[in-house]
């Protein structure tokens, strides 16, 4: 018994068919060459061009919200559209380096100092700070809760029980880990110490489904808390800040680089609106990130 | 505001896959069709070896293409001063070196299965060699259409270029492929799903429609 849905189902599927037994080569490239035309039409608007400045960044900025929140007022302002490329702290300085960007806004110190002592970008200035924590299950099997130091804290994760997830990808998090662990003389060994090789919310994804501690920026945790049962298992020391800067490409290393177009990014978000935009942005009723450029009276 | 509200933003998304994906599989079938039929009708030392490295080069990895267009085209790179990295133009590109083996191989079995009596009797009839093998395109067009839809399907799916070169810049490189990736990477497990099934329904309405229209021709 064929019940009617059936049946017009093989209707299609014959129609189908006799419709490819009658197929034109010459047609086949005339309705490629009208969506092409179509779909350009439909996405013309996208392409009446300001002028466009591209940015690389990190993924910590990016995905909280602060660039989505921040930028369309510069843009607006200015007539200048920031093409958002967010990609580990690591990427970004090579990719200013390779002058793939105009202007990076990145939060690893010392390999900035390094990148412009070489030359390659110029006029860091500090934006904002934020801080690193160290999340885990909440029931805490390395202990953490209970110390009172970071240095303790590490050891702890170092001979205790508990798995460390490293993000293992030379972004600004990462080096700064690696950082941290030279405090203890290295991370966990063996199989207690894992690299991800992924970004930030990939990484605490990892954590949450391994049970495992990572250590994160707080703006990523506060986007993904909701979904997953880490908890912060350490925060709060002088050591785990973790501050921003733009930096601009240097035009006399590549001389298409938008240098002037960048260094009115700069001036804006350095300037009193661009930090008291910083300063009033939150999420999840927490403050992120504290600007940095101003001292504050 | 950490909420993806995607919206109405995904009609954009959408045109921008629509568009690099549509315009390199335009791109690849103007060079491939031609390549896979000559490969197929004409003879050569090596031809075998040719067959199998573009049949090999079908299986290429989408992240090496990124990778070598990433190459190409940055500005510390051999093409870096036309300056479309992290543009729509550069995710053409990569995905019209992926479409180009698969258009190409496809091609040349549809076209090698095509009766060589088919030619012969053309030119027997008088028609110049470009009738001739306009017959014989047309004799294997089942197959080549085959071929130009299966090209499609590999670059509308494809992310691993798509991320490398186009940067999944919002509102100007930020396909549907890229989308799920953040998506899902943000814990967005359901959004990512629901973008993955409106893909396949526009590929789908796309390859029906052509198929559809196609089949008027009386």
């Amino acid at each position: 018994m064929i019940t009617p849905w059936l049946g017009a189902v093989i209707g299609i599927t014959n129609q189908i068919e006799r419709n490819i037994m009658n197929l034109s080569l010459r047609r086949l490239l005339f309705v490629l060459s009208l969506a092409v035309f179509v779909s350009s039409g439909a996405t013309m608007a996208a392409d009446e061009k300001p002028v466009r400045l591209r940015m690389a960044t990190t993924t910590s900025t990016d995905n909280s919200g602060l660039l989505e929140y921040l930028l369309p007022r510069f843009e607006e302002q200015n007539g200048i559209k920031v093409d958002v490329i967010a990609v580990g702290t690591g990427k970004a300085l090579k990719l200013a380096e390779r002058g793939d960007v105009d202007v990076i806004l990145v939060h690893a110190p010392a390999a900035e100092l390094a990148l412009v002592e070489a030359g390659w970008v110029v006029n860091r200035r500090g934006v904002m700070v934020n801080d690193f924590l160290i999340v885990g299950p909440p029931a805490d099997p390395a202990g953490l809760k209970r110390t009172k130091t970071l240095a303790a804290a590490l050891s702890m994760l170092k001979e205790n029980q508990g798995t460390f997830v490293s993000r293992g990808d030379d972004s600004g998090t990462h080096k700064k880990e690696r950082a941290l662990w030279l405090l203890v003389d290295g991370p966990p060994a063996g199989d207690r110490y894992r690299e991800s090789g992924q970004g930030m919310e990939a990484t605490l994804r990892i954590a949450h489904e391994k049970e495992a501690y990572t250590l994160t920026d707080r703006g990523t945790y506060l986007a993904l808390r909701g979904k997953m049962e880490l908890v912060s298992a350490f925060e709060s020391d002088a050591a785990l800040d973790n501050p921003y800067s733009i930096i601009v490409v240097n035009p006399a290393r590549h001389r298409h680089a938008k240098y002037a177009e960048a260094m009115r990014l700069v001036s804006w978000i350095t300037s009193q609106e661009g930090q008291d935009l910083i300063g009033a942005f939150r999420v999840e009723d927490e403050i992120l990130f504290h600007p940095t450029a101003i001292p504050i009276q | 505001m950490t909420d993806s509200g995607i919206g109405w933003e995904v009609f954009e998304i959408m045109g921008v896959s629509l568009r690099v994906s549509l315009t390199a599989t335009l791109l690849a079938t103007l060079c491939s069709v031609p390549a896979g039929f000559l490969l197929a009708v004409s003879s050569f030392r090596g031809k075998r070896t040719v067959v199998t490295v573009v049949t090999t080069l079908m299986a290429l990895p989408t992240v090496v293409v990124g990778l070598l267009v990433y190459i190409l085209l940055s500005r510390s790179g051999p093409l870096g001063s036309l300056g479309i990295l992290y543009t729509p133009a550069a995710m053409i590109v990569g995905q019209f070196i992926l479409a180009l083996p698969i258009i190409t191989a496809l091609t040349y079995t549809a076209v090698s299965s095509v009766d060589l009596r088919v030619r012969k009797t053309a030119e027997s009839l008088g028609a110049s060699p470009w009738q001739a093998s306009w017959m014989v395109l047309k004799e294997g067009r089942l197959g080549i259409i085959a071929a130009i839809v299966a090209g499609f399907g590999r670059v509308i799916a494809e992310v691993g270029s798509a991320i490398m070169v186009g940067g999944n810049i919002r509102g100007y490189t930020r396909t549907m492929t890229t989308t799920i990736t953040l998506e899902t990477a943000k814990g967005n497990f359901a959004l990512g799903l629901a973008l993955g099934l409106i893909l396949l329904v526009v590929a789908l309405s796309i390859n029906a429609l052509v198929l559809s229209f196609l089949g008027r021709r009386s």
